[in-house]
């Protein structure tokens, strides 16, 4: 079967395509963009680490199929720094040292930008349910929810 | 020398880590971001069954599919010996471990790797796998230890002979091994106890968790040379690894590290790489392989789970007088669970003038248990420390204050081997009575666990490269994978014997070939003993750098000292000749004698063992069962926090692991011995929810043998969590839970007195 010829904005860029029926976002963004910060590390929806957002929602990109991209915006990992200039939430995490190994650290960038996006004075609970399909085993989310925290608060001028 | 000073200009301070902005951005390339043009795409084969004989496997229409490249299967691979190489608690043979990599006559576990397919793209890999027909004699499996241990059960190896016996038995069994410690007379000094506490525990199989599943791409040239891309705790290991298990010289591999999504002792050893450059070889082509998390579920290293019987006994005024236990560890598949460290660790935290341990090493229908942080001393602490807690409240004494009783302290003798040195256990016990949350009063339904535990921690052989480059900067090559900031850690070090800026110090992680052998990334032993070499690796560039100042003053390089980055004449000399600084000696280094680097190769003796207390309170829904973490505080002795941010990371995340451990997580089979929860939202790991706030204290007491006095720091959180949750559940409803997880149910059932 023929692939599918697929457009999409990917970090702001336009973007062609060619993809399987069955490949999912992930495995396009991964295998035929080479845009490999959205790691797989479940193919299940359960950890978080493929994160994205399609037209401004957070979503697991293995979930979503690649010809679904079809005329929409995608956001990844990659997009979030503005050139040299890194977000208030990757300069956080990294000062907070709020990642160990790194593998699910896009994920949990992605997810927290789209929680900020929201709710710009998120409380500790908050942060800990809205992230809670994200998985970490190294850190034990603390300094991932205090980093948060402290992006927040920078972000709305508090400090 | 630097142990006592008191000043550091940049150990314990925070900076950001080396290779933090490539992790932050995505630009970070782990194990599975790597591809190579040309690539193909292997795949597994895997066993359906806990237990089969392989009468036949017919690979002919696999291996004539278009686009199949290579079909592998156990025949590929030389047949090892069945020797075991190494000593005690750290021995392992290469026939098991090449038989677990891809099985030969049987089938030990579902999941268990069959044969291997290299084809043009996943699909094909795919179809072809479906094309390989296995003829399996199907035959009776055994999962839990005990069952495997009775003697009419289905036997995995049918030649085993139980080893460390001093009378071996004549017939074959599934117990691999069978161990024991001795010290003093337990059957005399229970007679001197007022109060003894005896009691049996249960705990499952748990996996490491790491959300980078493992991957490997392996490329050949028609020269037979072999490069391998993969993240794993030792790019040194995986070389010794597929050396031996391929049949290939050392010198003809060549790893490069990945960065490393996790690992806790699960990457320690490989699964996939021998298969991966068996067939890149066949080929001549690059291969890459990927593990699905259900294949990681199913085929690489949970931890044991064990059963275990405890008995100790005190006097009246809490002295500790007699200890025995019994530990039946799961190895899985084939010999090696970590039974013997689970012997040693259970009661070392104590000064026990009598005590005996004794375990047994059984070989199930489960996937080979592979190393999980502090391996076997959190199954044994779970036993031991809920047992004390036990003790404890019979005494009338408080947990805390009958740990203080009998803590350990430098000089105190081991039951297992040397004495103690320099420990700070009671010191961990005293910051927790003194910390805000031991006092804060409990409500209705919460309760308070208090539990402590030991972890040897490593030292091993470690080789560091610091060159000094001519505009004033440093690079650092070490060979140890970084899985927690350890870049973070060596820049720091190497920053302050050289006495230039942080930032002037950039460290990678070696390949194979660009320095000697490292020890893998384990047992605690990377700031410790990498430490050490990138320490005096630095020392010996400043030495040459020295050398070279006196060159160009005409002095006596004895004349010359180093203090800030800069070489300064001393003596006589002193102020007879302007300071050179780093920059200055590397500009000039072709006049001086060429390129300037320092070396050091060694093998660090002397790890100061970790030690740590932790205290939780919990709260427990009656309904459900449900166990809430409302509080939590980690005290440890961590020698020299070198950047304290990620000294409290590692025990902010071993007590994650524990609670997880304690709670939800666990290997459930069905009848048939298969894996019934091979994926994330089955097998429970926390979530950032089910946690609170998790309180640290760190002890610094600096251990002798280091410069910095580093101890190493990553296990011995995970040690504590499981008897410290258990003690805190005791705590609210007056229930013992002696069998892990302590899931919802299992606490109903304790609350109805089912239990």
């Amino acid at each position: 079967m023929s692939k599918h010829h697929v457009t999409a904005t990917i970090n702001g860029e336009p973007t062609e395509f060619l993809c399987e029926t069955s490949q999912s976002l992930l495995d396009v963004l991964r295998d035929e963009l080479e845009l490999t910060g959205s790691k797989e590390g479940c193919t299940s929806g359960d950890c978080g680490a493929c994160s994205v957002m399609l037209d401004g929602r957070l979503v697991c990109s293995c979930l979503v199929l690649g010809v679904e991209a079809s005329g929409r915006t995608v956001d990844t990992i990659e997009g979030m720094a503005q050139g040299a200039d890194l977000h208030p939430l990757q300069r956080h995490f990294l000062e907070g040292a709020a990642l160990q190994c790194g593998i699910c650290t896009p994920g949990f960038l992605i997810a927290a930008r789209a929680l900020l996006e929201r709710t710009p004075d998120p409380t500790e609970t908050e942060i800990r349910y809205w992230l809670a399909g994200n998985l970490c085993r190294c850190t034990g989310y603390d300094k991932i929810v205090r980093a948060v925290m402290d992006a927040a608060a920078e972000m709305r001028g508090a400090r | 020398m630097t142990a006592e000073r008191k000043e550091f200009r940049w150990i314990g301070k925070r900076p950001v880590r080396p290779d933090g902005v490539d992790k932050v951005t995505g630009r970070a390339q782990f194990s599975a971001d790597f591809n190579m043009p040309g690539q193909l795409i292997g795949k597994v084969l895997r066993s359906p069954h806990a237990h089969a004989r392989i009468k036949s496997i017919d690979t002919s229409k696999a291996k004539a599919l278009a686009g199949v490249k290579a079909v592998i299967t156990g025949a590929d691979f030389p047949s090892l010996p069945d020797e075991w190489v190494g000593a005690g608690r750290v021995e392992g043979n290469f026939k098991y471990f090449s038989e677990n990599i891809i099985a030969r006559d049987k089938v030990l576990y579902e999941g268990h790797t069959v044969a291997a397919v290299a084809a043009v793209s996943a699909a094909i890999a795919e179809e072809a796998l479906s094309l390989i027909k296995v003829d399996y004699e199907v035959l009776p499996h055994v999962i839990d230890p005990v069952e495997a241990m009775a003697p009419d059960a289905p036997l995995l190896h049918e030649k085993m002979i139980t080893r460390g016996m001093k009378t071996p038995p004549t017939k074959p069994s599934n117990v691999a091994k069978w161990a024991e410690f001795l010290m003093g007379d337990p059957v005399e000094g229970f007679k001197k106890a007022d109060v003894i506490v005896e009691r049996s525990y249960t705990t499952k199989a748990v996996h490491q968790g790491y959300i980078e599943p493992h991957a490997v791409a392996a490329s050949t040239s028609a020269d037979g040379q072999t490069v391998v891309w993969c993240s794993s705790q030792g790019q040194y290991q995986v070389r010794t690894w597929v050396s031996k298990i391929v049949g290939l010289p050392l010198s003809s591999i060549r790893v490069i590290p990945a960065e490393i999504g996790g690992g806790f002792g699960g990457k320690l050893i490989p699964y996939l790489e021998p298969l991966a450059v068996r067939m890149s070889r066949l080929t001549n082509r690059p291969v890459k392989i990927t593990m699905s998390r259900e294949d990681v579920f199913r085929a690489t290293g949970p931890t044991s789970g064990a059963a275990m019987k405890i008995k100790v006994g005190a006097t009246k005024d809490g002295k500790i007088v007699a200890a025995e236990g019994e530990f039946i560890f799961q190895a899985g598949a084939y010999p090696g669970s970590p039974f013997m460290n689970g012997l040693m660790c259970s009661f070392a935290p104590y000064a026990i003038p009598n005590v005996r341990t004794w375990g047994y090493d059984v070989v199930t229908n489960r996937p080979k248990a592979a190393a999980y942080r502090a391996p076997g001393s959190p199954i044994a602490a779970y036993a031991v420390e809920s047992a004390l807690d036990e003790l404890a409240k019979k005494l009338n004494i408080h947990p805390v204050d009958l740990r203080l009783k009998n803590a350990i302290v430098e000089g105190t003798p081991s039951y297992f081997g040397p004495k103690f040195g320099s420990v700070g256990f009671v010191e961990t016990l005293e910051a927790l009575k003194k910390h805000p949350n031991y006092n804060i009063p409990l409500g209705p339904n919460q309760g308070r666990g208090f539990a402590s535990g030991f972890w040897f921690n490593g030292g091993g052989e470690s080789c560091a490269t610091v060159n000094i480059n001519d505009d004033g900067t440093a690079s650092v090559i070490e060979g140890n994978p970084d899985i927690g900031g350890s870049r973070a850690s060596m820049a720091i070090m190497a920053a302050e014997v050289l006495g230039i800026d942080y930032d002037k110090v950039r460290p990678i992680v070696g390949d194979t070939a660009s320095l000697g052998f490292n020890h893998v990334t384990g047992g605690s032993r990377v700031t410790f003993a990498t430490g050490m070499a990138v320490v005096r690796a630095a020392e010996d560039a400043v030495r040459e750098m020295k050398e070279r100042a006196a060159m160009l003053w005409d002095i006596s390089p004895d004349a010359v000292t180093w203090e800030d980055g800069f070489a300064r004449p001393a003596g006589d000399n002193a102020g007879k000749h302007e300071p050179l600084s780093l920059k200055q000696i590397a500009g000039q280094a072709a006049k001086t004698g060429g390129p300037i680097c320092g070396h050091a190769s060694l093998n660090a003796q002397a790890p100061g063992p970790g030690l740590g207390s932790h205290m939780v309170d919990v709260e427990v829904d009656p309904e459900t069962g449900h166990v809430k973490i409302l509080r939590y505080t980690a005290s440890q002795d961590v020698g020299r926090a070198i950047h304290p941010s990620y000294v409290e990371g590692q025990m902010q995340g071993g007590v994650a692991q524990g609670i997880g451990w304690a709670l939800n997580e666990e290997y459930i089979y069905d009848k048939n011995g298969r894996l019934e929860n091979p994926g994330f939202l089955d097998y429970r790991m926390p979530v950032c929810s089910d946690l609170p706030f998790i309180d640290t204290i760190m002890i610094e007491k600096p251990v002798p043998s280091h410069p910095f006095g580093v101890r190493g720091v990553g296990e011995v959180p995970i040690v504590p969590p499981m008897a410290a949750v258990a003690n805190a559940i005791h705590s609210a409803i007056g229930k013992r839970l002696t069998s892990l997880p302590m899931s919802p149910p299992k606490v109903r059932a304790a609350i109805d007195g089912d239990a």
